[in-house]
């Protein structure tokens, strides 16, 4: 199918704010591997571990590193010297500039998870036809990579800049296809039902 | 001033609370004062070969440098520190403690015998138990250890750590390895079995050279920067998880000095986030541990100027970390009353008394 020629998020688009964007293909983030994104003003790393798909501000709450680009470990902890109790299934991204690991599940970082965390973003997979339907209707938007790649003429009309620097990040949508889908969001930590906690 | 000496002021003008001094010092006058101690096995062995004892105390300490013993503390004829008359007349009287902590240097590391420094270590701590702790109620000691072989070390622990005036065993502060490492772990064991506190303090007789970067000309470089074997030592018992497998274990750094520990401390907290996979039993950042399981005494004070002392004092972050010395026979030339005057109110009992007595279950 084709891509909407309009992008709610982007000028000249509606004006009302869209937070669900559509940023890669499942089929192009294997497990293991990460994809950094720019959307909503931000860049945003999106994280594949063991199937499941989670999303990381890449900034580190530190200094301000490209957080997203460090090394990605498995969690490693221990009760006593020469214990090693490891979990590679567990996995941590490691600032490329200190060293500080954090979450990839939660963004909350190892040594200090009550005060330091990165923020997490929701990563949804979608199958096309679903994305598909979601861009028509305006609920959900690309990336403005993915707009100025769909849409060059428009873009140069509209502020006269050339979208080739992003062609790579073009996405095709099709049905066949699965998608994920980022939510800006703030994910928020899960709370009991009200009823729960009042007894 | 110099007030460990008391000199033109009064024990109460100084402080008049509790104090407990947590580094006085025993000189073994001469080898033939151990003999009482020793198997004949031993005294036969010294004599056949016509053996002083051991060189290790006196490289540390030149027996006439002030900085052994200070002027006025010592005897015309005899041994500084050699008798509990002594420290009696120089300390205990005048400074009325509830407490002292005896520490007995006598260099038993510098000794490559292993039969020879284990029979030695028993007769040092014998000698310690008989004519200083049975002499006076207010005496409580650390125990010399072997300090080359960690299985004879847990023996000795085992022979006298029961005793209940023994409240520390004595590490000194260069050794041939670190002390945090794997081989001394039961040595560890043996004194939190024991109830006994680590006590790091200055001395130790090693292989290597007193810095990193081998031997200084001078015994002012030896002396001044005793610190730097302190900081490795302290870094090894950190990172090595020993208080992760002893999570009872008490430290004292003696003699050590302590306005090191904030810069070494930032340094390795902020190291401590990004490496801590090394080291994964590594579990808190390491001033806190520092705060919880070490314990500083405070002569020598490295004070510098009155008014930057007192955020120094600060950096430490811990009302609790700092312990009254005397730090008998030797000289620092350290004020007390600065010191006492650039902590916060709160903290004086403490340090001057309360943080020891804690500490030393006393």
């Amino acid at each position: 199918m084709s891509v909407p020629s309009t992008n709610p998020s982007e000028p000249g688009g509606a004006s009302r704010r869209v937070d669900k964007h559509v940023v890669a293909r499942v089929a192009d983030v294997p497990d293991g591997g990460r994809v950094i994104v720019e959307v909503g003003g931000r860049s945003i790393g999106i994280f594949n571990v063991g199937g499941e798909f989670f999303g990381l501000l890449n900034r580190c709450p530190h200094k301000g590193a490209q957080m997203c680009k460090g090394n990605i470990v498995g969690r490693l902890s221990s009760s006593a010297p020469g214990e090693y109790d490891y979990d590679p299934s567990s996995k941590l991204i490691m600032c490329p500039w200190h060293g500080w690991e954090f979450d990839i599940r939660s963004g909350q970082s190892y040594f200090d998870p009550r005060g330091t965390r990165l923020r997490a973003y929701n990563v949804q997979v979608e199958g096309g036809d679903v994305v598909a339907g979601e861009i028509e209707s305006g609920s959900t938007a690309l990336t403005p990579a993915q707009y100025a790649a769909a849409n060059p003429s428009a873009l140069l009309h509209e502020n006269g800049l050339a979208p080739g620097p992003y062609q790579a990040e073009t996405i095709p949508i099709t049905v066949e296809d699965e998608y994920l889908v980022v939510n800006l969001r703030p994910a928020r930590p899960a709370r009991r039902p009200r009823a729960e906690a009042v007894s | 001033m110099t007030t460990a000496l008391l000199e033109n002021t009064s024990r109460d003008a100084v402080w008049d609370g509790a104090v407990i001094d947590v580094d006085v010092h025993a000189n073994v006058p001469s080898l033939q004062a151990l003999y009482p101690y020793m198997d004949q096995l031993w005294i036969d062995w010294c004599e056949e070969r016509g053996w002083k004892g051991p060189s290790g105390a006196a490289a540390h300490y030149p027996p006439k440098s002030n900085r052994a013993c200070r002027p006025e503390w010592r005897p015309a004829e005899e041994a500084a520190a050699s008798r509990v008359e002594l420290l009696r007349e120089h300390v205990l009287d005048p400074w009325k403690p509830d407490y002292a902590v005896l520490n007995c240097y006598y260099g038993i590391d510098s000794l490559r015998h292993p039969d020879w420094a284990s029979a030695l270590a028993r007769a040092v701590n014998d000698w310690v138990r008989s004519e200083w702790l049975d002499r006076d109620p207010r005496l409580v000691a650390s125990l010399v250890v072997p300090a080359r072989d960690p299985v004879a070390m847990v023996e000795e622990i085992r022979r006298v750590g029961s005793h209940p005036q023994f409240v520390q065993v004595l590490l000194p502060a260069r050794n041939d390895q670190l002390w945090g490492q794997r081989v001394f772990h039961p040595v560890f064991a043996a004194m939190v079995e024991h109830d006994l506190v680590a006590g790091l303090h200055y001395g130790g007789t090693t292989e290597g050279a007193p810095s990193t970067t081998g031997y200084g000309s001078w015994f002012v470089e030896e002396y001044a920067a005793e610190w730097q074997a302190f900081a490795p030592q302290v870094t090894s018992i950190i990172s090595e998880g020993v208080l992760q497998l002893h999570p009872e274990l008490r430290v004292s750094v003696l003699e050590g000095g302590f306005l090191w520990v904030p810069s070494w401390g930032w340094r390795m907290n902020k190291e401590w986030k990004g490496l801590r996979r090394e080291v994964p039993w590594l579990d808190r950042a390491p001033l806190d541990l520092i705060r919880e399981h070490f314990r500083f005494s405070v002569a020598p004070t490295d004070a510098g100027p009155p008014e930057l002392l007192a955020k120094a004092v600060e950096w430490l972050r811990s009302d609790d970390i700092l312990m009254f010395a005397t730090d008998y026979p030797h000289m620092h030339d350290d004020d007390i009353t600065a010191l006492l005057a650039a902590v916060p109110e709160s903290m004086r009992p403490k340090l001057m008394a309360e943080t020891a007595r804690d500490w030393y279950r006393l």
